[in-house]
C-alpha cells in the first residue's frame, strides 16, 4: 500500500529464507496434488505480482512432482478492489493474463499473504467475471491473520502470528533480487 | 505515478510521464474487451454524462461503452434534443448537469476553450472531446497506443500528418502529442490549409505530400474539415484529391509496410483511396478499437479520490 511505504518501519525480524521458502513450496505444491488427486484440469493463478512468481515457482514443484505441466496465469484485482476511489488517487492497473480458459478447471489462486482477505474476496470476484471454474481453492505463502471476511487458504506455506500495526514483507528473487519473508514494524510504536 | 488532474482539457498540459501512464493504464483495460463478460466493477455508482454539441459516431460511442464496460452509469446528452435548442446557454447546462452529481461529463463544443469553461466552474471532471479547431486529446492518446501497439516503441519514429492541418483538432493534438514523446512529425497540404508557423509548432511543413511519406512509419490522413472553412481555401475537392490524395501509387513510393491512420470519419476517394484504407497496412479500424481502451484508462484515472479534497 502506498501510504505505508511512506511510513517510517524498521525491520523486526526475518521469518523464512530462501530455503524455507522453497521447502514450503515443495509442500504445498505435494499438497495440491494429494487434494486434486492429480493435476487433470489443474491450473495456476497468481495474483499481480508476487502471487504470479510464486504461482510459476509452484508450476515448476508440480513439474518435478508429476511431470505435467500447469498453466500459469496472472489476475490484476485493482479493477475489483472495495476501496477504489474512496482514498487517495488511483491504483496502478496491471495486465490480466490469462492464456486459458477457466472453464470447468480447478483453479488455485496463488498470493503472498492472506491479511483481511478483502484481495482474496476481490479476486473471487475477477475470476468468476472470466467463467466458471469447477473448484476454487486458494494458496498464499503466508498467512498472518486479522480476517475481515470469512475466507480461508487451503494450502498455507507459513502461518505467522503478527499484529495489525505490523506489516508482512514477502520479498522475491524475481522482483527483489532476494528469497526472504520478514515482518516490518512501524518506528513509532516502539 | 498518478494523473493529478480533474480534468483532460488538452495533450500540451500533459507531461510525458502522463502521456506513458494512461498508455499503460489502456494497454491493461485492453484485455477487458477480450472476455465474454465485458464488464468490471471498478467505476460502480460513477456517472458520466456526454454532452455532444458536435455530431459524433465513433467518440460519442466509445465514451459509452468504455464507461458502461466500467459499470459506470452513462448518460447521453445530444444537444438538438435538449433545452440548448430553446436558448439556454453552456454555463447554465453544465450548473443544471452539476446540480444532479455527475463525476465526469465529457464535452464536444464548436467553440475552442468550451470545456475549459466548465472545468473552471464544475464539480465535475471534464474531459474535452473536441473543442472546434482547438484540440481533440482522447483521439491523440488513442493514435499513440495504436502506433506503439503495432511498432513496439514511439521514440524515434517518423509520422507524415497530411490534410488540413489548420483546422484539425486531430492535428494539432497529435503534434503535441507526438513532440512530447519524441517523435518526428512532418505535415503536408495544400498551402492555404497548412500552419502558418509550422517551427513553432515543431514540425516541418511542405506541399509536397509524396516528399512528407517518403520515409515515414506512420501516414496520417485528415479529413478536409469543409464545415470550418471560408471559401477560398480550396478551388475543388477533386483537385485536393489529385494533389494531396493517398492513392495505392502513392503508397508504393512510401516505405515498404507504412502503416496507415485516419481518425475517421473517411471520405473514400477524397483523402484516401478505398483500396488504402481497407488495406493489410491500414490501422483505421485498431484506432477505433483501441479508443475504448485509451477512454476506459481516463475514466479510470481521473475518478479517483479528488472530488472530497474540493
Amino acid at each position: 500500500m502506498p501510504s505505508e511505504a511512506a511510513m517510517q518501519v524498521h525491520e523486526k525480524a526475518q521469518i523464512m529464507d530462501a530455503t524455507t521458502i522453497q521447502r514450503a513450496l515443495t509442500r504445498v505444491a505435494h499438497e495440491i496434488v494429494e487434494k486434486n488427486k492429480g493435476t487433470a484440469n489443474l491450473v495456476l493463478i497468481g495474483l499481480r505480482s508476487r502471487g504470479v512468481d510464486l504461482a510459476r515457482r509452484l508450476s515448476q514443484c508440480l513439474k518435478q512432482i508429476e511431470g505435467v505441466d500447469v498453466p500459469v496465469g496472472a489476475l490484476d484485482i485493482t479493477l475489483y478492489r472495495d476501496d477504489l476511489g474512496k482514498a487517495g488517487r488511483q491504483p496502478a492497473v496491471r495486465k490480466t493474463e490469462i492464456p486459458f480458459s477457466v472453464e470447468k478447471k480447478r483453479v488455485v489462486l496463488v498470493d503472498d499473504v492472506l491479511y483481511t482477505g478483502r484481495t482474496t474476496r476481490a479476486a473471487l470476484d475477477g475470476l468468476m467475471d472470466l467463467g466458471r471454474p469447477a473448484v476454487i481453492q486458494l494458496a498464499v505463502l503466508v498467512d498472518r491473520g486479522h480476517r475481515e471476511l470469512p475466507i480461508r487458504a487451503d494450502y498455507v506455506g507459513k502461518n505467522i502470528p503478527t499484529a495489525k500495526t505490523e506489516q508482512v514483507q514477502v520479498m522475491l528473487q524475481e522482483e527483489d533480487g532476494v528469497d526472504r519473508v520478514v515482518i516490518l514494524k512501524n518506528t513509532d510504536d516502539q | 505515478m498518478t494523473l493529478k488532474r480533474k480534468d483532460l482539457l488538452t495533450i500540451r498540459e500533459l507531461e510525458p510521464e502522463e502521456i506513458f501512464l494512461i498508455l499503460e493504464t489502456a494497454d491493461s483495460m485492453k484485455e477487458i474487451a477480450s472476455r465474454e463478460i465485458k464488464k468490471v466493477p471498478a467505476l460502480r455508482g460513477k456517472t458520466v454524462i456526454n454532452l455532444f454539441y458536435e455530431p459524433s459516431t465513433r467518440t460519442r460511442t466509445s465514451f459509452e461503452i468504455a464507461g458502461k464496460w466500467l459499470s459506470a452509469d452513462v448518460v447521453n446528452i445530444s444537444t438538438s434534443a435538449s433545452s440548448v435548442t430553446k436558448g439556454e446557454s453552456l454555463l447554465d447546462t453544465g450548473k443544471t448537469l452539476q446540480a444532479m452529481h455527475p463525476d465526469v461529463v465529457v464535452i464536444r463544443h464548436p467553440v475552442p476553450g468550451a470545456p475549459k469553461i466548465l472545468a473552471d466552474r464544475l464539480q465535475a471532471s471534464i474531459i474535452n472531446a473536441g473543442d472546434g479547431a482547438h484540440e481533440h486529446p482522447t483521439q491523440a492518446l488513442l493514435d499513440l497506443f495504436t502506433i506503439r501497439e503495432r511498432l513496439g516503441r514511439l521514440e524515434g519514429l517518423k509520422v507524415a500528418i497530411v490534410g488540413d492541418i489548420s483546422h484539425s483538432r486531430v492535428a494539432r493534438s497529435n503534434i503535441q502529442a507526438m513532440r512530447k514523446v519524441g517523435i518526428e512529425v512532418r505535415v503536408a497540404g495544400p498551402a492555404t490549409l497548412l500552419p502558418r508557423f509550422p517551427e513553432q509548432l515543431g514540425v516541418e511543413a511542405t506541399t509536397d505530400v509524396e516528399d512528407a511519406i517518403a520515409d515515414a512509419d506512420v501516414i496520417m490522413m485528415l479529413r478536409i474539415q469543409r464545415e470550418r472553412h471560408g471559401p477560398t481555401m480550396l478551388p475543388s475537392l477533386r483537385e485536393y484529391s489529385r494533389l494531396f490524395g493517398l492513392t495505392v501509387e502513392r503508397v508504393k513510393k512510401a516505405k515498404e509496410g507504412v502503416l496507415i491512420m485516419h481518425p475517421g470519419p473517411i471520405n473514400r476517394g477524397v483523402e484516401i483511396a478505398p483500396e488504402v484504407a481497407d488495406g493489410p497496412y491500414s490501422l483505421i479500424l485498431d484506432q477505433v478499437t483501441n479508443g475504448v481502451a485509451i477512454r476506459m484508462g481516463l475514466l479510470y484515472l481521473l475518478t479517483g479520490g479528488q472530488r472530497t479534497e474540493r
